[in-house]
C-alpha cells in the first residue's frame, strides 16, 4: 500500500490536516445514524410506559462494567496520542494495544451478556424494546469491532514509527464510539 | 505536519504505461472515476427510461402486449414503477450529477491534482457498482423485483405476505443501502477536498458555484441520510428477522418509517437539485459573457434552502394521520423554502439580463432548466399547502409536479453539464447541429408528456394503478386520450435519445479538436490540457480572482481566467 499521496492531500486551506478533517466528517455522518436510531427509540419509549418492565431485565452491572472498560480504553487512546505527538512510535503502539484490549474485553463481555439474555428468552423478537436493544447495541458493537481492527493496523505501523498522525485519528474515532455508548448505557440499562 | 513528512511530492510528469485494468477499472484518478460514474449512470438511465416506456405503454393501451417486453402484469407494473423511480434518483441523478461531475470538476476547478483520498474514491465507485449489481439481481429472483414504490412504506415493504416479493424487497433495500455508503464515502472526499485542497490564492468566494453546490449537496446528503440508514436496518430486520419496528400489532408504528424516509427524502430533492443549478450557473455566465449577478446571495440562498430543507419533510405525510396542527407548521416551512429558490431564479435571470447571449447547445439546456424548474417550483407551492394537497395527494398532479423538478434536474441538468464539459473530458467538440436536434426533441416532448398529467391528476387520476379500465370514473374517453397523448410524446422523446448517444460517441473520436478553452471560460479546468493528463497540470495553478470576471472594462479579451496574474 505505497501509493503516493496526491499533492491535494497535503494542502491545508482549512488550517487542519486533511485526515483529521475527514474523521470529523465521518463522525458527523455517524452522529445522524445513531441519532435517528436513538431518536426513534426515545419517541417509542415515551409512548409506551410498559417497556420499562422489559428494560428491567437488562443487567445494569454488566453494562456499568463495560462502560468502565470503554472509558479506561479511551484514556489509553489519549496517552497514545500524546506519545505519538512526542514522536515515540513504540510507546504510542503500546498504548493503542491497551486500547485494543479494552475494546476486545468490551466485545467479549457483551457476547457473554447477550448469550445469557438470549438463552433466557429475551431475543431480538421478544418485544420491540429488545429489538431496539439488540439493534442499537449491535450497531455500536460493530463500530467497536471496526475500531479495534483499524487500531491494530495503526498500532503495527506506529510501532515502526510510520504514519504517527493516524494515532490521533483513530483516537478521535474511538472517543466517538465511547460517547455513543455513554448515550446507550442510560437509555437501555438505567432507565427502567 | 505529520502528512508532509511522508514525502508526498510525486513527480507527475513521467509515468510508466498502465495496464488496461489499472487505467480503466481500478484507477484512482478522479477523472476516470468520474467517467465510470457517468457511464454507469447513463446505462442506468437507459434502463430507467425503458421501464417508463413499458408502464406508459400499459397505461395507454391497457392489457396490450408491449413491444420488446410483453404483457405487463399488475405485479410487474408495480416493480417497473418502483424501480423506475429508484433508478432515476439513486442510480442516475446521484451518480451523474454528484459523483460524476463532483469527481471530475472539484479537483480541476480547485486547481489540485486529485481528490484528497483517491483510494476511498475508488472504493466509493466499487461499492456503487456492487449496488447496481444487487439491484440487477433483485429483478430476477423468485417473486420478481420490489414493487412497493420507491418510498418503500411498510407494511407493504416489510411483509412478504403483502408485497409478494420476499427476495426483491430485501435486495432492493440492500442495493439502496450500498448506494448510500458509496455516496457517504464520496461525499466526505468532496467536502474535505473543497475545504482543504484549494489552489493557493483561492479564497472561499473564488470557488466556482458548481463546486459550492456539490459540496453543500454532499453535506445535506450526509446529514439527512443517517436516520434513514438506521431506518433501513430496522426495515431489513422487520423483513428478515421478524422484528416489529413498523408493525402496530406489537408497539411498532409504520409512520415512523415515513418520518425517517422523508427526513432524508426531502433534503434529497435539494441534494440533486443543487449540483444542477450549479452547472446552470457556470453555463449561463459563460454564454451570457456576464458576471454572475450576486455571487454571495446565491450562496446565502443555498444555505437557507439547505437549512429549511430539514424542516419540511412532513408535507409528504399530510394524509398519513399526522396531527393537523403539525400539518400547519409544515405548510408554513414548505412555503418558506420557495423564497430562497425564487430568489436564486431571479438572480439567474438578472445574470442573463443585458448579456451577450449565444444559444449554444449547453446554453439551451441551461435555459430550459430554468423554465421547466420554474413550473416544478410553482406547482410545488400548490402541494405544500395542506388544504390543496389533501385533495390532490397521490394523484398524477403530484407525479407531474415532481417530474417537472426531477426531469430538469436529472436529465436536462445532466445534458447541460455533459454538453458543456465534453470538450474538456474528451478533447473534442460535440456536433452543435445534432445537439440542437436532440435538445428540441427532448425538451418539447417532455412538456407534452407531463402537462396532460397535471390535468389527469386534477381529474382525480390516482397513481399506482396499472389498468384504469377497472375504474369507470377514470376510464372515460377524454382521460384515455390524454394518457395516449402523454405516451406518444414519451415515444417521440425516447426515439431521439440515440441522436445524443451517436453525437457523444462520434464526437469522442471524430469531433473537431477543442483546444484548452473552447468556450473562453474563466474557471481553472479550462487552463488544463483537454483531456487533462494524470495529475491535471505539469505545475499546479495559482488563483488571483473570482470565477466570473467576464466583460471587465479596459481588458482586451472579455474574459479573465482565474489563474492569470495582474
Amino acid at each position: 500500500m505505497s501509493a503516493a499521496r496526491p499533492i491535494a492531500t497535503t494542502r491545508m486551506a482549512a488550517g487542519m490536516p486533511t485526515g483529521r478533517l475527514a474523521v470529523w466528517w465521518v463522525i458527523a455522518s455517524e452522529i445522524v445514524i445513531f441519532g435517528g436510531l436513538l431518536g426513534s427509540y426515545i419517541m417509542y419509549r415515551l409512548a409506551h410506559d410498559a417497556w420499562s418492565e422489559q428494560a428491567a431485565h437488562t443487567n445494569t452491572w454488566i453494562g456499568a462494567f463495560n462502560t468502565l472498560v470503554l472509558l479506561t480504553s479511551s484514556l489509553f487512546a489519549v496517552l497514545g496520542h500524546k506519545a505519538a505527538d512526542e514522536g515515540d512510535g513504540p510507546k504510542a503502539a503500546k498504548c493503542l494495544w491497551l486500547t485494543f484490549a479494552g475494546g476486545a474485553t468490551f466485545i467479549l463481555v457483551k457476547s457473554f451478556e447477550w448469550a445469557m439474555e438470549i438463552s433466557a428468552g429475551y431475543t431480538i423478537t421478544a418485544s420491540t424494546f429488545w429489538s431496539f436493544y439488540y439493534t442499537a447495541a449491535g450497531l455500536h458493537a460493530l463500530h467497536v469491532i471496526a475500531g479495534i481492527i483499524i487500531m491494530a493496523i495503526v498500532a503495527v505501523d506506529a510501532a515502526k514509527g510510520r504514519e504517527l498522525h493516524r494515532v490521533e485519528l483513530i483516537g478521535v474515532y474511538w472517543h466517538f464510539v465511547d460517547v455513543v455508548w455513554i448515550f446507550l448505557f442510560p437509555l437501555l440499562y438505567i432507565a427502567k | 505536519m505529520a502528512e508532509s513528512a511522508s514525502s508526498p511530492l510525486e513527480d507527475h510528469s513521467h509515468h510508466e504505461e498502465q495496464s488496461f485494468w489499472s487505467r480503466y477499472v481500478f484507477s484512482t484518478d478522479h477523472k476516470m472515476i468520474a467517467m465510470q460514474y457517468m457511464f454507469t449512470g447513463m446505462l442506468m438511465a437507459l434502463i430507467g427510461g425503458f421501464f417508463a416506456y413499458v408502464f406508459r405503454m400499459q397505461l395507454a393501451f391497457p392489457g396490450a402486449e408491449v413491444p420488446l417486453y410483453g404483457i405487463v402484469s399488475p405485479n410487474e407494473y408495480n416493480a417497473l414503477v418502483t424501480n423506475h423511480g429508484a433508478i432515476m434518483i439513486f442510480w442516475v441523478a446521484m451518480p451523474v450529477l454528484i459523483a460524476a461531475f463532483g469527481n471530475y470538476l472539484i479537483p480541476l476547478m480547485l486547481g489540485c491534482d486529485d481528490m484528497v483520498f483517491p483510494r476511498i474514491n475508488r472504493l466509493s465507485y466499487q461499492i456503487f457498482l456492487l449496488s447496481v449489481v444487487v439491484l440487477g439481481i433483485s429483478f430476477f429472483v423468485p417473486g420478481g423485483g420490489f414493487g412497493g414504490a420507491w418510498t418503500a412504506y411498510p407494511p407493504l415493504s416489510a411483509s412478504a405476505e403483502y408485497s409478494l416479493t420476499p427476495w426483491g424487497s430485501s435486495l432492493w433495500l440492500l442495493a439502496v443501502a450500498l448506494e448510500f455508503v458509496a455516496f457517504l464515502l464520496g461525499g466526505i472526499n468532496f467536502i474535505t477536498t473543497a475545504m482543504n485542497a484549494r489552489a493557493p490564492g483561492m479564497k472561499m468566494y473564488d470557488i466556482p458555484m458548481v463546486v459550492w453546490m456539490i459540496v453543500v449537496a454532499s453535506i445535506l446528503f450526509m446529514l439527512s441520510v443517517g436516520p434513514l440508514v438506521a431506518g433501513a436496518v430496522m426495515l431489513l430486520f422487520d423483513q428478515n428477522l421478524g422484528t416489529t419496528f413498523y408493525d402496530p400489532k406489537n408497539n411498532g408504528d409504520p409512520v415512523l418509517w415515513q418520518h425517517l424516509f422523508w427526513f432524508f427524502g426531502h433534503p434529497e430533492v435539494y441534494v440533486v437539485l443543487l449540483p444542477a443549478v450549479g452547472i446552470v450557473a457556470e453555463i449561463i455566465t459563460v454564454f451570457a459573457r456576464k458576471k454572475l449577478f450576486a455571487y454571495k446571495s446565491v450562496l446565502y440562498t443555498v444555505f437557507a434552502t439547505g437549512v429549511l430543507s430539514f424542516t419540511v419533510w412532513a408535507h409528504h405525510q399530510f394524509i398519513a394521520g399526522i396531527d393537523p396542527r403539525m400539518a400547519n407548521v409544515f405548510t408554513v416551512t414548505t412555503l418558506l423554502i420557495s423564497i430562497p429558490l425564487a430568489e436564486m431564479m431571479f438572480i439567474y435571470i438578472a445574470t442573463l439580463y443585458g448579456g451577450s447571449i449565444s444559444l449554444t447547445t449547453p446554453m439551451l439546456w441551461a435555459l430550459s432548466f430554468l423554465a421547466a424548474f420554474l413550473i416544478g417550483g410553482v406547482t410545488g407551492i400548490f402541494l405544500g399547502a395542506s388544504g390543496v394537497d389533501i385533495y390532490v395527494h397521490d394523484t398524477y398532479f403530484v407525479l407531474a409536479h415532481f417530474h417537472y423538478t426531477f426531469f430538469p434536474i436529472a436529465i436536462i441538468g445532466a445534458f447541460a453539464g455533459i454538453t458543456y464539459w465534453f470538450p474538456k473530458m474528451f478533447g473534442r467538440m460535440m456536433s452543435e447541429r445534432l445537439g440542437k436536434i436532440h435538445f428540441w426533441f427532448t425538451a418539447v416532448p417532455f412538456n407534452l408528456i407531463f402537462l396532460p398529467l397535471f390535468l389527469l391528476g386534477l381529474a382525480g387520476q390516482h397513481r399506482r394503478i396499472s389498468d384504469f379500465t377497472m375504474f369507470p370514473d377514470l376510464a372515460t374517453e377524454e382521460l384515455q386520450a390524454l394518457r395516449v397523448f402523454a405516451t406518444t410524446a414519451l415515444l417521440v422523446m425516447l426515439a431521439f435519445q440515440p441522436v445524443f448517444l451517436f453525437n457523444l460517441f462520434w464526437s469522442m473520436f471524430r469531433g473537431e479538436p477543442a483546444g484548452k478553452n473552447p468556450w473562453k471560460a474563466n474557471t481553472l479546468e479550462w487552463t488544463a490540457e483537454s483531456p487533462p493528463p494524470h495529475g491535471n497540470w505539469p505545475e499546479l495553478p495559482r488563483v488571483y480572482r473570482g470565477p466570473y470576471e467576464y466583460g471587465t472594462p479596459g481588458r482586451e479579451t472579455d474574459y479573465w481566467p482565474q489563474d492569470q496574474p495582474g
